[in-house]
């Protein structure tokens, strides 16, 4: 997928001159994933607040990934390091040096009263200058609702202000963000950690990811190939961010399924045989739609992606029912019933995904939108209500809230539209379908067990809604 | 037939004061240097007419003109002619890998005495033709015929007559060794403060040493010198914070200060059997017990250039069955403040210990208050090959004043390897 034209003006050498000149932001050129890469390019520094309970988790997640890492002075994080077999280096802001660091990673689960914030602070204030282009900045805490005293869940809650405001700051295309590990989830950060690290969190910043205890990493993971043996449905898969979906998938190892109504069957077809995959030609608003896929999927269906999704743009005023009827059976309704039907027909087995595509939209409201941010909302409510129905079958349900992505759908907008929903975020542009698959990816993982009612917006950081 | 081994005993050690580069003794060369060590050497322990075993020295700037530098001082010394010498050279572990090759063959009856030591003028620095003048000047050597060789001079131009300075810089990094040092202190959170409070210690230790006279019986003044020319004690803190930093940019903690000076001097040291001192009545300071040399890859590794010695230790410790913590004095040479600190800070660092020694538990930390304890480089100066001499001799006499006590030598060098060695009181170990 190319940069948009801006991004491409902008950073061509009169383009930036003049963007520069007339005051226009300049967005950074985004790293972003390709297969073989290593996780990291670069160094990641690792550091703690003082009796944290992360360090050996996150000494074994960066050795197991072979980054490159340094740490603080602190005893706990050197031990750490080296139990895991993680030959860091030092580092130590009053001892000089030209060091760059390409992610800053800080264990704040030490933080037990609003006092102890100040190791914030004290970690980030000499590093956060050292941050590289595309750079990742990752505090993770405790939720608050698993502390125990009131002054540890305020601290622990306060953590998000600090990610949040990072994030705005920071610059050059990095990104912040806030993982809570639940007590008993420790071993589960792994594939979190990898996400948010690397280039594939490209458009995910000023986010709260919640990892809590779940079904164990699979002993024998390939990082490389996350899903092989398992098999994914995709809805709307024929183009714009449901093709990035399923081409993310099937990347990742996994069998494809892709769906789209009839009408796109050609357009479908073409990108399921890319893929060595199948193609259902299905509108999941018809009445058999649940009955057709629990048939399909005799021998069931791992990875459930509900992405199809329209809009029907219209003032209140102005809706008539069919028009917000159409959005809501396709963006919420639709899904619910496919899900029971799935689950009913004990069609998703343990360690099953079910993945929904909320919105920006959704979560802050847009004019013209009622209908649209209602279903998108609902499928957050999808995601909470749902979460510890699944949990109990060891399935898990989670979901990404688009921001402003580079598809079809946008390119249509009116120009007056277009521009500020591009620009009016951390990253100052557009994201693409693939930031989006990359994300439903990180759920969909077979390390991902610990995520579970996570609404995690691919926004690049949007200044609505925040 | 396994040869037994026997004690190595360092009989005593002289030196010339270290000058600065281009200070007053801009103009002696290596030999001149040298032949002045050695001679103060035979002075002292009436060695005239002797054939000792072998003479091993060497330089690490050293002029072609200078081969077998070490036999040439010999030849010129007092000396029986019949005294086979050679030269070695491994940069800065010069001095201590001399004295180890010495010591070996004492060890193994091969020998029964000899003198180990090492020399270096950064002042009378060897200056090499510029290559491309030199392929000119070869070329025409190779011409028979003097048109054909006049014709080939029509090659030269101005630019050729800039001569080749030998660079203190690493081949395969481009960097030089304070560069490299640099790096090294980022790398283990070496700060500015550490290193200069090392270094005002250093300076302090070396003037009380030469004040009670500790440094009589291991100089020979030399040019007008009588103490080594770099050593400016009572100096403060802030007064270093001043300095601007020379190496690491604008962020760099370190200064021309904390890091030691380009210098000129020699040392020797003489090393015998016991029964060889025994029979002359010669003193025996100490033994030499253990060595060992290390070599890292700071090429495709990434691990800091002077780094070796840390990995020599734990090689040595355990063949002598010993820990780091069992020793009464530390000689950790002062190649830079940071240089020391960094080897410290690995020795107690569990990852350190754990990814590049293999080992399942850090070295850990050295009493500071038994290191350098008659000062270091950093006050001394360090003329390259001739650190190794007075580390030796110093460390020798000092353990000999104690009658009891166990030290340790470490001396990083260029290229990535580093050198370790254990002296042990005559008296006998604590
Ligand atoms: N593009 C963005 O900026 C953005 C922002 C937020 C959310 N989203 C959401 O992302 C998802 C994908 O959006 P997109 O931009 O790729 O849009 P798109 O219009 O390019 O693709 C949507 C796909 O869903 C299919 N679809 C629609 N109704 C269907 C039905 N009844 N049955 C089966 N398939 C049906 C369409 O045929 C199409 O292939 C949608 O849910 C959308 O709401 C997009």
């Amino acid at each position: 997928m190319s940069q948009d034209l801006y991004t491409q003006i902008v950073n061509s050498p009169p383009g930036g001159f003049i963007a520069k000149r007339v005051g226009l932001p300049q967005p950074t050129a985004l790293d972003r994933y390709a297969p073989g890469q290593p996780v990291v390019k670069g160094q990641v520094l690792v550091g703690a607040a003082p009796g944290g309970r992360l360090s050996s988790s996150i000494a074994a997640v960066l050795g197991e990934a072979k980054i490159d890492t340094a740490t603080t002075l602190a005893p706990e994080l050197r031990t750490a390091a080296a139990d895991a077999g993680l030959d860091a280096s030092v580092f130590n802001p009053e001892a000089g040096g030209d060091r760059r660091f390409k992610g800053l990673v800080f264990d704040a689960t030490g933080i037990k009263d609003s006092a102890e914030l100040v190791e914030l602070q004290r970690f980030f204030h000499p590093s956060v200058r050292k941050v590289q282009s595309s750079g990742r900045v990752l505090v993770l805490g405790t939720p608050p609702e698993d502390t125990k005293d009131p002054r540890e869940h305020t601290a622990q809650r306060a953590l998000e202000g600090f990610t949040r405001s990072l994030g705005k700051e920071i610059g050059k295309g990095a990104t912040a963000q806030l993982v809570y590990v639940a007590p008993g989830a420790e071993d589960l950060i792994g594939s979190t950690l990898r996400f948010f690290l690397s280039p594939k969190s490209a458009y995910v910043s000023g986010q709260v990811a919640r990892v809590t205890p779940g079904q164990p990493v699979p002993a024998d993971i390939d990082w490389e190939r996350p899903l092989a043996g398992k098999t994914a449905l995709v809805t709307g898969a024929s183009r714009g961010i449901g093709e990035a979906i399923i081409e993310t998938l099937a990347r990742d190892g996994a069998s494809v399924v892709g769906l789209d109504i009839p009408q796109l069957g050609e357009d479908l077809k073409k990108v399921t045989d890319r893929l060595d995959g199948e193609a259902i030609e299905l509108d999941i608003t018809s009445d058999d739609a649940p009955k057709v896929l629990a048939a399909h999927f005799k021998a069931g269906v791992d990875i459930v992606v509900h992405n199809a999704g329209v809009t029907r743009d219209r003032t209140l005023a102005k809706m008539p029912e069919d028009r917000w009827q159409s959005v809501l059976d396709i963006n919420l309704s639709s899904e619910e019933r496919i899900n029971d039907a799935l689950l009913k027909g004990k069609r998703i087995p343990s360690g099953g995904r079910i993945i929904g595509v909320s919105s920006m939209a959704g979560i802050a409201g847009n004019r013209g939108q009622t209908n649209y941010a209602t279903s998108k909302a609902g499928v957050i409510g999808m995601v909470e209500s749902m979460a510890p129905v699944v949990a109990e079958r060891g399935i898990t349900i989670n979901a990404v809230a688009p921001g402003f992505i580079e598809t079809q759908m946008t390119a249509a907008m009116p120009i007056a539209v277009r521009e500020p929903g591009r620009r009016l975020n951390s990253m100052n542009q557009g994201g693409l379908p693939i930031d989006v698959a990359e994300t439903i990816a990180w759920y969909a993982s077979s390390a991902s067990g610990g995520l579970n009612g996570n609404v995690v917006r691919v926004c690049g950081q949007m200044l609505l809604g925040a | 037939m396994t040869p037994t081994v026997r004690r190595v005993a360092v009989v005593g050690g002289n030196r010339i004061p270290f000058a600065r580069s281009n200070g007053p003794y801009a103009h002696a060369s290596n030999s001149d240097m040298l032949a002045a060590a050695l001679d103060g050497l035979i002075e002292r322990y009436n060695l005239q007419g002797e054939t000792l075993g072998e003479v091993v020295a060497g330089a690490v700037l050293k002029h072609p003109r200078d081969r077998d530098l070490t036999r040439e001082v010999v030849l010129g010394s007092k000396l029986a002619p019949e005294t086979p010498a050679y030269d070695v050279q491994q940069a800065c572990g010069t001095g201590l890998e001399t004295t180890i090759a010495v010591a070996n063959k004492i060890a193994l009856g091969q020998i029964d005495a000899g003198i180990a030591g090492g020399v270096d003028t950064t002042s009378d620095a060897p200056l090499a033709l510029n290559d491309d003048l030199r392929e000119v000047l070869l070329d025409a050597n190779r011409i028979p015929d003097t048109a054909g060789r006049l014709k080939l001079l029509t090659r030269l131009r101005p630019g050729m007559i800039k001569p080749a300075i030998p660079a203190n810089q690493e081949p395969r990094t481009g960097l030089s060794m304070g560069e490299h040092c640099a790096i090294m202190a980022s790398e283990w959170g070496i700060t500015r403060e550490a290193q200069d409070e090392l270094t005002i210690r250093s300076h302090n230790a070396l003037a009380a040493a030469y004040d009670k006279g500790f440094q009589d019986d291991l100089i020979t003044p030399y040019l007008g010198l009588e103490r080594d020319q770099n050593l400016r004690p009572g100096s403060t803190p802030e007064k270093l914070a001043k300095l601007k930093p020379v190496f690491g940019g604008p962020e760099g903690t370190m200064t021309a200060a904390n890091s030691t000076p380009l210098s000129d001097g020699a040392s020797v040291v003489l090393l015998a059997s016991e029964e060889w001192a025994k029979a002359r009545n010669l003193p025996i300071l100490a033994y030499i017990t253990e060595a060992q040399t290390a070599a890292i890859d700071h090429v495709h590794k990434r691990e800091g250039l002077l780094m070796a010695p840390a990995y020599a230790m734990p090689t040595m410790l355990d063949r002598a069955g010993i820990t780091l913590q069992d020793f009464d004095i530390y000689e950790i040479h002062e190649a830079f403040a940071a240089q020391v600190l960094c080897t410290l800070a690995a020795w107690e660092d569990p990852v350190f210990c754990k990814e590049r020694l293999g080992r399942s538990a850090p070295l850990g930390s050295i009493d500071t208050e038994k290191l350098n304890i008659n000062g270091g480089s950093l006050a001394a100066g360090h003329p390259f090959a001739a650190t190794g001499g007075r580390i030796v001799a110093g460390l020798a006499k000092e353990l000999s004043e104690r009658g009891s006590g166990r030290g340790v030598i470490s001396i990083c060098a260029a290229a990535g390897q580093g050198v370790v060695a254990i002296l042990e009181s005559a008296g006998g170990s604590k």
